[in-house]
């Protein structure tokens, strides 16, 4: 932050020269980089398909209307299932975050070497998408609702887990100094200061998560995990466009519905 | 009695809170300690109850030695010991009446405080502390529905429930106005007295500790520099204490039921 003398007084500015100039090139490199990455990914582009797109979507899209409310029936059960795997998932997951995020808080943890064990867990579930997870829990426990469930389960704990723990970081030690200065013993200080001071968290937190795992689960069944997502993998199978529209209008209706309801308990809770 | 003998204290920065303090304070007696900021003033208090530990010297609370406690002694010690804090330090999200209760912690197991089975005789003196001090109508609020003088009140009959011997008391009245601390300090004396409590208070405010306090220790860098009666604070001696200032107006009025904002309040 230089201040430069000049005959009316000092003159400030927020960088240098230099810096002002160095800073202009970055955005000239940059934009070189995406000319020139835009003129890569034309090379390898068949731009007949594209100049396609729009016959082939009105085309789709005049196939797919009007939805096929009589294929209504047979989706409720599925629909069902959704809900269920991403309200049970999520429970799982809570369930583990939970101590797992007071054993990776560095403010918390037993042991340093723990806290590494825990963001090694909270990374290795997150990494992995829920759709990888369920590929290969079909394998292990075979197809159906318990296989998309894990994977909704184990997917959520790091996501979950990583977000309380930051939080259990970030509390006002004094109230926790006060406990500890009554005689409390450390269960009773996290019982007390600490506890209290994250519950809102670890509430946001569980809805957020269940929220998202509405969507999530919705596409599980394409793997054979359960859920509706079997049921839109099959009628794009057969090529039944109508009863797909059908299907994304009630997938539609279930996340808006999720949506709201973790809106509401969040506005409630916080 | 409480007694402190070549209390030093280094942090592992390297600064030097305590040099050497050697303090006696008899049963019931009221203590403020005085000093400018960095003087190791929260340092001293919170060497007795080990949330910070002594690097050497000894601290005695009666016959037991405090330095030197095992974990479990040392909340056993801790119970006997109530702080009170600048920033009243309540946890938030409880209601008043789990505040107050935390006090017993220390001597109700996990599980009674983890589903609240607090002991009935603790929670008929819990009721019988809030009423004391004005918040009877209160109980169920939570901490954080309240002002900063009613959350100090509550934070003084967290310390009081603990059935304390000693009362460390950290700036109570830094984050209040003047009436407020003045009354939060007449709370504190008064409860002392009927309890016959000692107590440390650190403070700021050189009128206050004047006014509410039977005996004033100085602290400047770490070491006593004064030891004495309120009265015995004159300009020369807070010269010694805080630097060079025109001390005249502070200690002026030494006038204790006054309850308007004095003209020498420290800034």
């Amino acid at each position: 932050m230089p201040t430069i003398e000049t005959k009316e007084g000092p003159l400030w500015r927020k960088r240098t020269t230099l810096k002002q100039w160095l800073i202009w090139g970055g955005w000239l490199i940059g934009l070189c980089i995406a000319v020139y990455a835009w003129q890569l990914i034309s090379e390898k582009t068949i731009w007949m398909f594209v100049w396609d797109a729009p016959r082939q979507m009105s085309d789709i899209g005049e196939r797919m209307v009007p939805p096929d409310w009589s294929y209504m029936p047979k989706l409720w059960r599925p629909v069902w299932d959704t809900l269920n795997i991403a309200t049970i998932g999520t429970a799982i997951a809570m369930c583990l975050a939970v101590p797992i995020a007071f054993l990776a808080a560095h403010n918390t943890t037993p042991h340093k070497s723990v806290r590494a064990v825990m963001l090694f867990i909270i990374v290795a579930t997150r990494s992995v998408n829920s759709l990888i997870w369920a590929l290969l829990l079909v394998v292990i426990v075979g197809p159906g609702v318990l296989a998309g469930t894990i994977a909704i389960g184990i997917r959520s704990i790091g996501g979950c887990a990583k977000l309380i723990y930051e939080s259990i970081e970030e509390i006002d030690p004094k109230q926790v100094e006060a406990i500890k200065a009554t005689g409390g013993s450390r269960a009773q200080q996290m019982v007390y200061g600490i506890l209290p001071q994250v519950l809102p968290t670890i509430a946001g937190v569980g809805v957020f998560r269940w929220d998202i795992n509405v969507r999530g689960s919705t596409i599980l069944g394409i793997v054979g995990a359960g859920g509706i997502g079997i049921q839109l993998s099959a009628s794009i199978n057969v090529l039944a466009w109508t009863q797909v529209t059908t299907i994304l209008i009630v997938i539609l209706g279930t996340v808006f519905v999720s949506e709201y309801i973790s809106a509401k308990v969040r506005g409630a809770i916080i | 009695m409480l007694r402190l003998e070549n209390l030093s204290k280094r942090y592992k920065t390297g600064d030097l809170a305590l040099n050497n303090v050697t303090l006696e304070i008899p049963d019931g007696q009221l203590v403020a300690l005085i000093g400018p900021s960095g003087a190791g003033k929260s340092t001293l208090i919170r060497c007795v109850n080990r949330l910070v530990d002594a690097t050497t010297g000894t601290i005695h609370l009666g016959d037991r030695e405090i330095t030197g406690l095992s974990n479990k002694e040392l909340r056993r010690a801790r119970r006997r010991m109530g702080m009170i804090f600048q920033e009243y330090a309540l946890v938030e999200r409880l209601t008043l009446m789990e505040n107050v209760l935390s006090g017993r912690l220390g001597y109700v197991n996990f599980w009674q405080s983890l589903f609240r089975k607090y002991p009935k005789e603790n929670v008929r003196e819990a009721y019988r502390l809030l009423d004391r001090v004005d918040l009877m109508h209160m109980v169920d609020k939570r901490a954080d529905e309240l002002s900063g003088g009613q959350r100090q009140r509550v934070g003084i009959c967290r310390a009081l429930i603990q059935d304390p011997e000693l009362l460390l008391v950290d700036e109570p009245t830094a984050s209040l106005d003047p009436k407020t601390s003045r009354q939060i300090m007449r709370l504190i004396r008064e409860l002392c007295e009927e309890r016959k409590l000692a107590a440390i208070i650190n403070i700021h405010d050189v009128a206050l500790a004047q006014m509410f306090s039977e005996r004033v220790v100085g602290l400047k860098l770490g070491e006593i520099v004064y030891d004495g009666a309120p009265e015995g604070l004159t300009p020369e001696v807070l010269t010694e204490i805080y630097g060079e200032e025109d001390w005249e107006k502070t200690i002026e009025k030494v006038d204790d039921e006054d309850d308007m904002p004095n003209d020498g309040e420290m800034a």
